[in-house]
C-alpha cells in the first residue's frame, strides 16, 4: 500500500508534465516549482541531504527526464555540509548549482554557508531552505531568514508556487550579478501544496570557467578582510534591489487605521479572508529581503497601526519595533495578536484582524490520537525488544538516540531511548555521559545518521577508549523521508574497523524475532565490556525492500 | 464556484490518488486546483489529510479555513470526525466504515457509527466490501470517490476521465476496474 502512495505521487508529476503541458501549466508542489525553476535556469548540479519538507526538490530533479539528459548532478550527499561545499565547488568552476535542506540542515551547513557569502561565488548559487513551523516533522521551528540576515545576503521568500518558480530564476540572476549566494526560504505548507505554475524559457548551462581572482576563495585573514569589506559594500545594492523588486509590493487600501505587512505565504492567508481577495487595508507584501525601507515607511506614515504577518519567528516584527518600541503600535506575534509559536493559517489571521470567523463543529471525544509507529516487520522493533531486555539489569535513562524512524523507539510500547537532539548526537552524548561516569552508556543510531555525522564522534570515542556501546540500527535506507539511498550501505563494518574499533567488539546482528535471545546475549556481552563496542544490527527497511525487488525484476 | 474538500485517512490508504483524480477532472473543466498534502510521518501509521481546493478563480490559502469545507471524504471512520472544525454548516461527511485499528484505545464501532449518524449530512458505506464485491479490493478509495461524486461540483464524466488519466500506464484492465469501482460507489448512494 505504501509503495502505491510513493508511486502514485510520482505518477502524478509525470502525468502532469505530459497532460498538463498541453495546457502550458504544470501542477507542482512548491518544492517542485523550485526544482523546475532551477532546471530551467540552467543548473549543472543540485546537492542535498533528505529532510522534510525539502526532500521533494531534489527528488524532482532526479526524476526529471530533461535534467537527466543534461546530466545535472543530483545524487544525495552524505550531509548538508558536504552538499553545500560541493555546490560551492561547482560554483567555483563557473557553473550554476543549488543546495537544498530543511531548516535544521542549515545548522549543519552553516560553516560553508556563512563563508560562501564572504568568498562570494563564481557560477550562480542558491541555497533553498524549507522551514517547518509547527514542527510537523522536526526538532524545532527555527526561522532561516536569520541565517540570510546573518550571512548578509539577499533572501527570497515566495508566497505561492508560481513565485517559487520565478524567484528561483530571479535568484540565479541576483547571485551572478552580485557574485554572492542567495537564500530561498519556503515553509511546509507551500513546499507540500500543489498549484499551477507557468514555465518560462529554459536557459543554457554555464561553461566551465575559473574565478578571475585567484585569491577570491582563500580566507586567510588578510584576504578575508578584503572579501568581507566587499560583502559589506554590496549591502546598499541589495537594499536598492529590494526597493525595486517586483516581489515586494505596496497594495493600497482605503482603510488606513491599520497597515499590514505580509511576508511569504502569510499573504495568502490574509487574502483568503476577503471576498475577491481585496483587502480594505493597505498591504506591503514582502518577498525579498533586505526589507524595502521606502514602502514600509510609506505604510508606517500613512497608517494608524501596523500588523506584521510572518511565518516562523517575529523576525520582521522585532526589527520594526526596535529595542525601544516607541512610535506607532506594531502588532504581531510579540504582543499576542498572533500566537508566538506555531504556523499561521487563515483563521488566525482573521482573528488578528478582528474579523468574524467560522468554526465548524467540535471534534467529539471518541476521536483519539494516532501517533506514528514503526511499521510491522521493521528491524528497529527487533533491536529495541532485545535492547530493552538486555538493559533490565543495568538501569534506565542511559540510551542516547538520534534522528530517524528509530526515534519512534521513544514511544510505547518500546520506551527504549532517552534523547534525540541533532544528527549524530547519540554517539557523542553517550561518550560525554561515559566521561561523566555513567555506565553503561548506550547510543542507538541509524545507518544514514551514522554516516551523516556519527563517524566523527566514534573516532573521538575510539581515541579515548570511551566506555560506550554504539548500536547502529542499519536498515540500509534514509527511511523516514521516503526511503532514499543511504551512503555507506555494506561498508559500515569496514568504516568502524577503519576508525579503530577493536575487531572483537564490532558485532553484527540480524534483527529478527527468532534471533531475539542471541541478540540479547551479544548486547549483554558488549554492555559489560569497558571500551568502545559497535553492534551493527542489519536488515533492510521493509518499505524500501519491495521497491528494490521491483526494480531488479523490471 | 468553489469546492473545498478535506480528504482523510491513515497513511497508505490511497487518499492522494483520489485527490489526483479530482484534480485532473477539475483541470479538464478549466478550474483552479490547489492541493495541500501531509508528508513525512504519513507512512508510519499516522493520520493523513489533504486539503483539496477547487475554484473558478485564483485560490489564495493552501489550507482550507475552519468552517469552510464543503466535504470531508474519509477512508477511515474515526478520521472523518477529526476534521469536523473545518466542516461548513451544510457540509457533507462521506466515509468508509471499515476501521483501521492500529491503536489500543480505538473507540467501539457502535459508538463511532452512532456519533457519525448524529450529524446532519452524512453518508456511510463500507467501501472495502463494495470494492471486494466487484473484484477490485485495491479500489476502495475509488468507491469512496464514486459515493462522493454527487456532492462534487464536477461532472461524473470528468471523474471518469481523471481515472483514465491517472491509471493509463497500468492498462485497460486496471482502468476498467476503477471505473467500475467509481460506478459502484455512485450507485450505492443513489440507491
Amino acid at each position: 500500500m505504501v509503495n502505491e502512495v510513493i508511486f502514485n505521487r510520482y505518477l502524478l508529476v509525470e502525468f502532469t508534465l505530459e497532460i498538463i503541458s498541453i495546457m502550458e501549466k504544470l501542477l507542482l508542489l512548491g518544492a517542485e516549482a523550485i526544482a523546475q525553476g532551477a532546471i530551467d535556469s540552467g543548473i549543472s548540479g543540485i546537492y542535498a541531504y533528505p529532510g522534510t519538507p525539502s526532500t521533494e526538490i531534489t527528488e524532482y530533479v532526479q526524476k526529471s527526464t530533461f535534467a537527466n539528459e543534461r546530466m545535472i548532478h543530483s545524487r544525495w550527499s552524505v550531509n548538508e555540509k558536504t552538499a553545500m561545499e560541493a555546490a560551492l565547488g561547482m560554483s567555483y568552476a563557473g557553473k550554476r548549482a543549488m543546495v537544498c535542506m530543511k531548516h535544521v540542515g542549515l545548522n549543519v551547513a552553516a560553516d560553508p554557508f556563512i563563508n560562501s557569502a564572504i568568498t562570494g561565488i563564481n557560477g550562480g548559487l542558491i541555497i533553498a531552505v524549507a522551514d517547518d513551523p509547527s514542527m510537523h516533522s522536526s526538532q524545532n521551528e527555527q526561522d532561516s531568514r536569520y541565517y540570510g540576515n546573518f550571512a548578509l545576503i539577499p533572501i527570497l521568500e515566495p508566497s505561492n508556487q508560481q513565485e517559487a518558480y520565478d524567484m528561483t530564476r530571479a535568484g540565479f540572476l541576483l547571485s551572478e550579478r552580485y557574485k554572492i549566494p542567495v537564500l530561498i526560504r519556503i515553509t511546509t505548507r507551500l513546499a507540500h501544496s500543489r498549484y499551477g505554475v507557468q514555465r518560462k524559457e529554459v536557459l543554457e548551462e554555464n561553461k566551465l570557467r575559473l574565478p578571475e581572482d585567484p585569491k577570491q576563495f582563500i580566507l586567510l585573514p588578510a584576504i578575508a578582510r578584503i572579501r568581507y569589506r566587499s560583502l559589506l559594500d554590496k549591502q546598499t545594492g541589495f537594499s536598492e534591489d529590494s526597493e525595486l523588486s517586483g516581489f515586494n509590493r505596496y497594495i493600497d487600501g482605503n482603510d488606513k487605521t491599520i497597515g499590514i505587512i505580509a511576508c511569504g505565504i502569510s499573504f495568502n492567508y490574509l487574502l483568503e479572508n476577503y471576498p475577491n481577495h481585496i483587502c480594505e487595508h493597505p498591504i506591503v507584501k514582502i518577498g525579498q529581503y533586505p526589507l524595502p525601507k521606502k514602502i514600509i515607511n510609506k505604510l508606517y506614515t500613512t497608517c494608524g497601526e501596523l500588523l506584521v504577518l510572518e511565518e516562523g519567528y517575529p523576525f520582521v516584527e522585532e526589527s520594526l519595533r526596535g529595542f525601544f518600541d516607541h512610535g506607532k503600535k506594531i502588532h504581531g506575534r510579540l504582543d499576542g495578536t498572533l500566537p508566538r509559536d506555531g504556523e499561521l493559517n487563515p483563521t488566525l489571521v482573521a482573528q488578528a484582524l478582528g474579523l468574524q470567523i467560522k468554526k465548524g463543529l467540535p471534534v467529539p471525544g471518541i476521536v483519539v490520537n494516532r501517533p506514528p509507529e514503526l511499521c510491522n516487520g521493521c528491524s528497529h522493533r527487533d533491536i529495541y525488544e532485545a535492547l530493552n531486555e538486555a538493559m533490565i539489569s543495568f538501569g534506565e535513562k542511559r540510551v542516547f538516540s538520534d534522528i530517524g524512524c528509530y526515534t519512534l523507539g521513544a514511544l510505547p510500547p518500546f520506551n527504549s531511548i532517552n534523547s534525540c537532539v541533532d544528527m549524530g548526537a547519540s554517539v557523542t552524548m553517550a561518550k560525554g555521559a561515559a566521561d561523566a561516569g555513567l555506565v553503561p552508556s548506550v547510543a542507538v543510531i541509524g545507518d544514514s545518521t551514522f554516516t551523516h555525522s556519527g563517524i566523527t564522534g566514534l573516532l573521538d570515542a575510539v581515541n579515548e577508549k570511551s566506555n560506550i556501546t554504539v548500536i547502529i540500527s542499519d536498515n540500509s535506507a534514509i527511511a523516514m523521508t521516503g526511503g532514499q539511498d543511504s551512503s555507506a550501505t555494506g561498508k559500515l563494518e569496514q568504516i568502524c574497523l577503519g576508525v579503530g574499533v577493536e575487531p572483537e567488539h564490532v558485532r553484527i546482528l540480524l534483527p529478527l524475532p527468532k534471533n531475539h535471545d542471541e541478540m540479547v546475549r551479544v548486547l549483554k556481552e558488549e554492555l559489560a565490556y569497558s571500551g568502545v563496542s559497535v553492534i551493527i544490527s542489519q536488515r533492510e527497511c521493509i518499505q524500501t525492500l519491495p521497491k528494490k525487488k521491483k526494480n531488479i525484476k523490471a | 464556484m468553489k469546492n473545498d474538500i478535506i480528504l482523510a485517512g491513515v497513511g497508505g490508504q490511497g487518499i492522494l490518488s483520489i485527490a489526483a483524480i479530482i484534480g485532473y477532472a477539475s483541470i479538464e473543466q478549466n478550474l483552479f486546483v490547489k492541493q495541500a498534502e501531509v508528508h513525512g510521518m504519513s507512512q508510519r501509521g499516522g493520520e493523513v489529510q489533504s486539503h483539496l481546493r477547487i475554484s473558478s478563480g485564483e485560490i489564495a490559502s493552501d489550507l482550507i479555513p475552519l468552517g469552510e469545507a464543503d466535504l470531508i471524504l474519509s477512508l477511515e471512520p474515526m478520521e472523518s470526525l477529526r476534521y469536523l472544525p473545518y466542516l461548513s454548516i451544510d457540509g457533507w461527511i462521506i466515509t468508509n466504515t471499515t476501521p483501521f485499528i492500529n491503536i489500543p484505545n480505538y473507540p467501539g464501532m457502535g459508538e463511532l457509527l452512532s456519533q457519525l449518524r448524529s450529524y446532519k449530512n452524512v453518508v456511510v458505506l463500507n467501501t472495502d466490501e463494495i470494492a471486494r464485491r466487484i473484484g477490485s479490493p485495491k479500489s476502495s478509495n475509488v468507491v469512496l470517490l464514486g459515493a462522493a461524486s454527487k456532492y462534487l461540483k464536477i461532472p461524473y464524466e470528468n471523474l471518469e476521465n481523471g481515472i483514465r488519466t491517472l491509471f493509463y500506464r497500468k492498462g485497460d484492465n486496471v482502468i476498467n476496474k476503477n471505473l467500475e469501482a467509481l460506478k459502484a460507489g455512485m450507485e450505492f448512494v443513489s440507491a
